[in-house]
């Protein structure tokens, strides 16, 4: 109980905080801590995490964080992204795709932070 | 139309099953105007349609394990808004650079990532 309570708190302040990256936590934990299967595991975090981003968002609207004309733009793109994304997957070996993806998340934050 | 790129891009990578918010903020904040608020704000409204439409999917498939996730729900209640009102409260640069030091954790992540 102990663990599902701290994965709970720590997912959920840390998907607030950054506005993403909830689950980056709930699913390493569904796995390897709570033992589900890796594919349960992924749509037990989308169960997990949507109520913690509308709570999120509520509160990003209140304080006047969301600009409705560039969140309907990139929800555009994304719907249509998200088609073509999962029609390729299976086109391009996944382990590369990560090393790759990795590398352009580690460039991007140094870009940020400094 | 920078918006709807940016979206496209995170969309194919989120697609593939790797990534969405963790390209989508970075993208957002670095290539368009937006403050490191404005684009977290984003990532989050974006997620709930997506994610409705995943769960009834995976619902259909019996891929979710209900039994579990009450006290990770309540607890991660807590969680998000303690969070997000300390979001809304920093500043953006800091909040930026706090982002980058937690986009560098998930690439390194990403990067040696291994299957179970």
């Amino acid at each position: 109980m102990f663990k599902k309570l701290l994965t709970g708190i720590v997912s959920g302040f840390l998907n607030g905080f950054f506005g993403s990256g909830g689950g980056t936590i709930v699913v390493p934990s569904l796995e390897f801590i709570h033992n589900l299967e890796e594919h349960k595991a992924h749509a037990t975090a989308i169960l997990i995490i949507f109520p913690l981003s509308v709570i999120s968002t509520f509160i990003y609207i209140k304080n006047g964080y969301i600009e409705i004309v560039p969140v309907l733009k990139v929800a555009g793109g994304s719907i249509l992204g998200s088609i073509i994304g999962a029609k390729v997957l299976n086109k391009i070996s996944s382990k590369m795709l990560r090393k790759f993806f990795g590398i352009v998340l580690i460039i991007a934050a140094i870009r940020m932070v400094f | 139309m920078l918006y709807f790129i940016i979206g496209l891009l995170s969309g194919i990578i989120s697609g593939m099953g790797i990534g969405g918010g963790t390209i989508l903020i970075p993208a957002l904040v670095l290539f368009s105007p937006l403050s490191q608020q404005q684009s977290q704000g984003i990532n989050l409204v974006v997620f709930i349609p997506a994610a409705v439409s995943a769960l009834i999917i995976h619902h259909k498939n019996k891929n979710i394990e209900y039994k579990m996730t009450l006290p990770i729900i309540l607890s991660g209640i807590i969680g998000a808004i303690g969070g997000s009102l300390l979001a809304v409260y920093i500043s953006p640069d800091i909040l930026k650079k706090l982002f980058g030091i937690f986009l560098f954790a998930v690439g390194l992540i990403e990067f040696f990532y291994k299957k179970k």
